[in-house]
């Protein structure tokens, strides 16, 4: 026998179910006197800096059904592309944000800052992007995805760059629709089928 | 120092996304590969709660939909347990949230409609933060088992759903609970989703006697292990950087 790791492993995901908005949105489960303060409620303060916009899209299953259930959680760094925490990140901006689809049209809606640019810790700097975790019934572990934009400089982001089949891509980039405005659809499966990340 | 990036997560342990026993996962799971890559800061940084958002009565699910006013029906339990990573050092200041089935096996959901009652007296959900070993713990009534559209007559063992956070984005994960020497564990679709029997019994409480309260609750032990990140040391640096 060789020697023992001294670790442990991770605890095995579960799907979190239809009922998922019971514990993370009370409120959109129909249970708004739950908690005093829900969490996730707002990215943004009053006062945040930077471009306010607002994004729309759904989820869709492999048969293009956009789905009535779907949870997101959104986490983005500030304008100055800082997050919560470090030095100097814009105080009235949390960053994390949870959202669902509307139970009758299957559409979200995430209104937020436009988040600056990230320098990582080899020195690049990654184009603006909002990461993405999505729960449903019949998603048995969290799918991990981002958010990037038409009207940025998109070019040398070195997630992006690692996407061999250069079409799909664009299933990673927010349209424009109108001033301030995105769409963001998100396709679990099939034709269009989006980038989910495993890091 | 162990701040470089996270540990690439190991699917082995975790559920096939696509399992047609769990019908829903046939249209819900990506066809095509994920895209490893490293994490990042947006997956290295993470939301933090403090406690004033949380409420004296969030983590005792018997009071905290009648505010302390008349308690849940049903069988008292204290679920506690620790948060850890991989390297087992302890998480503290992380919230856990929890919710589930009433006694009944019925939630507080307006989209459940099942035949067993609500409790007027019992929401179904509950969070708190770890202490700084880790530790955390509801009060609550152990849930019903309840039936499910999925085959012909599949039901869910007693089970109680947890969401946790880390100090990362990327260590996010959402899991259940199951309760040690339930029938239903082994018959369960969603349950059977995790390949490997030695990490589904990861996720079944044991009872906790000593844990226990006599005269007023029985315990259930779960720990939570969440990812942990590489050491920065040796990391790679482009040329000249």
């Amino acid at each position: 026998m060789v020697q023992k790791l001294d670790m442990l492993q991770e605890t095995p995901s579960q799907t979190a179910g239809p009922y998922v908005h019971i514990g993370m949105m009370p409120t959109y489960a129909g249970n708004a006197d739950t908690f005093e303060q829900e969490i996730g409620t707002s990215p943004i303060a009053d006062g945040a800096q930077g471009e306010v916009i607002e994004i729309t899209g759904s989820v869709y299953d492999g048969t293009g059904w956009a789905m009535r259930d779907a949870m997101i959680e959104s986490w983005q760094p500030d304008a100055q592309g800082k997050f919560a925490g470090q030095d100097g990140a814009d105080p009235k901006v949390s960053g994390f944000c949870r959202f669902a689809a509307d139970a009758d049209t299957g559409e979200f809606c995430l209104r937020t800052i436009k988040p600056g640019p990230v320098a990582t810790s080899d020195g690049t700097l990654q184009a603006p992007h909002i990461a993405l975790w999505i729960v449903a019934r019949g998603i048995n572990i969290g799918l991990q995805t981002r958010i990037y934009f038409e009207d940025e400089d998109n070019s040398k982001d070195p997630i992006l760059a690692r996407i061999e089949q250069r079409p799909r891509v664009d299933t990673l980039i927010a349209k424009k629709t109108g001033p301030r405005q995105y769409r963001f659809d998100i396709r679990l499966q099939g034709d269009g089928e989006t980038v989910f990340l495993d890091m | 120092m162990l701040d470089g990036p996270l540990i690439p997560r190991n699917r082995a342990i975790h559920p096939d996304p696509y399992d047609p026993g769990y019908k829903t996962t046939v249209a819900r799971s990506p066809n095509l590969p994920l895209l490893s890559m490293d994490s990042t800061p947006a997956e290295e940084t993470g939301p933090r709660f403090g406690h004033s958002t949380i409420g004296a009565l969030d983590n005792n699910l018997i009071l905290n939909w009648t505010r302390g006013a008349a308690p849940a029906v049903g069988e008292r339990i204290l679920m506690y347990g620790r948060v850890l990573d991989e390297h087992g050092r302890a998480v503290p200041n992380t919230l856990v949230e929890i919710w589930q089935a009433n006694a009944g096996g019925r939630y507080r959901h307006k989209k459940d409609g099942y035949l067993a009652p609500l409790d007027p007296n019992f929401g179904g959900c509950g969070r708190t933060l770890t202490d700084e070993q880790g530790r955390y713990q509801f009060l609550t009534i152990r849930p019903g088992a309840y039936p499910w559209p999925n085959r012909g007559n599949d039901w869910r063992p007693m089970h109680i759903h947890i969401s946790v956070f880390g100090h990362s984005f990327g260590q996010r994960l959402i899991t259940q609970m199951y309760f040690e020497g339930d029938p239903l564990i082994p018959i369960c679709p969603i349950a059977a989703t995790i390949k490997d029997r030695a990490q589904l019994d990861r996720l079944v409480a044991p009872l906790d006697m000593a844990a226990s309260k006599p005269l007023d609750y029985l315990a259930y032990k779960f720990d939570i292990v969440l990812r942990g990140r590489r050491q920065s040391m040796f990391e790679n640096k482009p040329e000249g950087m």
